[in-house]
């Protein structure tokens, strides 16, 4: 499955899958691809896949089912869709602010979007940390109205939101560049008002690229480990995320009880990532008709 | 500051890591070079100590000690050091990190690689006190003027009060913690299991966040304000106070703990490996020279040492302890308490 956004439609025929390609050598070409991804993806993954077997399918069964087990992975995908929608919504809004006006230090936040990706996900934490807690500069006031962030579900959806974002901000901001100004402008020489310009003809154009970005956003998110420890309190059954009951199960060398949780996790990223692709399709498909 | 320590300590194993690497490349060439001449002693001799996080300092004066008493050898010797979780140290080393030494916070760190054949299972009783050349306790640092009037086990569980204390899944530290208030609420319930088990689940529910390792307890302690008690190791303790000035945070030692005996081993397939048995084994021997002790007692960790010990009478109380043997040593701790679905799981049981 791919989650590169689709190239714009060019309306000409599907040709034959081997005809004009710009890279020479196909099979040496195809060969490398599969090589790397089968040292990189497949091998790394396909230990994953065996090392629960160790417990047979019962004892499997009994790891993922055990309640704190299914409250980790309940936390950890929630925070995490969560994380992804509050992004769909900013992130858009970012990416809208960047791509369509001018404004003094345009490049810096364009700049400061990335920092998610650059910064290690504990400092982020860290710092997240001893902004929110209830002594902290923003926590302090929060607190005094009964808003508690760190060390609750709470902060865990602020991490996550934070790791998150620049996902969607980089997947919608090329496509809202390349969208060329003259639609809008036609629809609203058709008489379209603002509000419906960007219902209607904007937004389902941006679709498929806002959906793969928060896609991504939400597969990152729902792993995302360094950040969240800091801020999350880690209480079991309330803010203790899956990836932490992992190292909690390796650091008693059960190694396949962590693998075991390891897959449900990749089970569910994949099931969630499959829909968001099935939707992107059928919206694709839509813009295209 | 704390915050800093933790980054540093990731940084630091990478660069742990890269020296090893270079050493690896080092040793290859410096091997070509002894072919076509022998030296005796070519390079420096070098030791790796995988070490747990808040013996950073100490053994960072202790390597420059041990690099002055050894004038025997040539090129001098560098020890390297690695800090980390005591747990994920331990598996660092069973996953291939080539540590000549180890000293960790708990005897099963060092029991899960003798389980592995990497160090004989009888390492234990090869150096004196059980391989622990020094010692530590769990004690309680409260808030300046101790406003909650924490004085003993039975204070934590009082309504309004908050505990703070790192997962002991995850972290060795807090598993001496746990042990601690078990002996409590055994020692209170006349050794009934139930109503150390009572005692234990009710402290439990007295703990708002549980970090994963000792550092970041004391993080969340005394840099984010969380919490009126912290349950530290004494050493961790001090080292707090003295970070943050006395200002913020007083100690208050309660009336029984538990003796905290952070072990020492020479991992064996490693050092007859890279033939550095003999520097391996009288680098740990070291430890308990009585400049050595004299350090760790600086660095305030409790010496073995009795004239050393007598010296600072004054710094460490001395306590009602009971040991880790109370329990049944660490595999029977372990089994009962801390395995998966043990007594400490069952807290965090849905009702």
């Amino acid at each position: 499955m791919s989650l590169a956004p689709s190239p714009p439609f060019t309306g000409r025929p599907r040709r034959a899958w081997r005809k004009d390609s710009v890279l020479p050598g196909f099979p040496l070409a195809l060969g490398i691809t599969l090589t790397w991804l089968s040292l990189i993806f497949l091998l790394p993954l396909s230990a994953l896949l065996l090392r629960p077997w160790e417990l047979g399918l019962s004892g499997f069964w009994t790891v993922v089912t055990d309640p704190r087990v299914l409250a980790a992975l309940r936390i950890s995908f929630g925070a995490a869709a969560l994380a992804a929608t509050i992004n769909a919504g900013l992130g858009l809004l970012i990416a809208w602010v960047l791509s369509r006006y001018t404004f003094p230090g345009r490049r810096v936040v364009d700049a400061l979007v990335d920092l998610p990706f650059a910064l290690p996900t504990a400092v982020a934490g860290i710092a997240l940390t001893a902004i929110y807690a209830p002594n902290g500069p923003l926590g302090a006031p929060l607190a005094e109205l009964g808003i508690r962030i760190a060390y609750t579900p709470l902060g865990i959806v602020l991490a996550l939101i934070f790791v998150g974002l620049p996902f969607v901000v980089r997947t919608v901001q090329p496509v809202l560049e390349d969208l060329d100004r003259e639609v809008e402008e036609a629809a609203r020489t058709l008489g379209a008002t603002p509000r419906q310009t960007a219902w209607r003809v904007v937004l389902p154009a941006l679709a498929p690229a806002l959906l793969t970005g928060v896609g991504l956003a939400f597969a990152r998110a729902a792993g995302e480990y360094g950040s969240v420890i800091f801020i999350a309190g880690n209480m079991p059954l309330r803010s203790e995320i899956a990836p932490l009951l992992i190292v909690i199960k390796l650091e008693q060398f059960d190694y396949a009880g962590a693998a075991s949780v390891g897959l449900a996790m990749l089970a569910l990223s994949f099931t969630g990532l499959l829909l968001l692709n099935t939707l992107q399709g059928v919206l694709a498909r839509r813009g295209r008709a | 500051m704390f915050d800093w320590l933790i980054l540093e300590r990731e940084s630091e194993m990478m660069i742990n890591l890269n020296r090893r690497a270079a050493l690896i490349g080092g040793l290859a060439s410096a091997g070509a070079l002894a072919a076509c001449a022998p030296r005796p002693n070519a390079a420096a001799a070098t030791l790796l100590n995988v070490s747990y996080d808040p013996t950073r300092e100490f053994y960072r004066d202790y390597n420059a000690l041990f690099a002055q008493l050894q004038p025997a050898l040539a090129g001098g010797v560098r020890v390297e050091q690695s800090h980390g979780g005591s747990g994920k140290q331990a598996r660092s080393v069973v996953d291939g990190l080539e540590a000549d030494v180890v000293t960790l916070a708990l005897a099963a760190d060092i029991d899960e690689m003798a389980k592995r054949g990497l160090i004989a299972p009888d390492w234990a009783g090869r150096l004196p006190n059980n391989s622990a050349p020094y010692t530590s306790t769990i004690v309680f640092l409260v808030r300046k003027g101790n406003p909650k009037a924490i004085r003993s086990w039975s204070d934590l569980i009082r309504p309004g009060v908050e505990v703070i204390t790192p997962n002991p899944k995850t972290s060795g530290g807090a598993r001496w913690n746990y042990l601690a208030a078990w002996d409590h609420g055994l020692k209170q319930g006349g050794g009934d299991p139930a109503a150390a088990r009572d005692y234990v689940s009710a402290l439990f529910r007295q703990v708002p966040v549980l970090d994963t390792g000792a550092r970041g307890s004391t993080t969340t302690f005394a840099q984010r304000g969380i919490g009126d008690v912290l349950l530290a190791w004494e050493n961790e303790a001090f080292l707090a106070i003295k970070e943050l000035g006395a200002g913020g945070l007083d100690i208050v030692a309660p009336p029984t703990s538990i003796l905290a005996e952070p072990p020492v081993a020479v991992v064996d397939r490693i050092v007859e490996r890279r033939g550095t048995r003999d520097l391996a084994e009288a680098y740990l021997a070291g430890l308990y020279a009585p400049e050595a002790q004299d350090l760790a007692a600086r660095h305030h960790f409790r010496p073995r040492n009795a004239e050393v010990s007598a010296r600072y009478a004054d710094k460490f109380v001395q306590l009602e302890m009971s040991t880790i043997a109370d329990f049944g040593g660490w595999p029977a701790a372990q089994a009962e308490h801390f395995a998966d679905g043990a007594v400490f799981d069952q807290i965090y049981r849905p009702q």
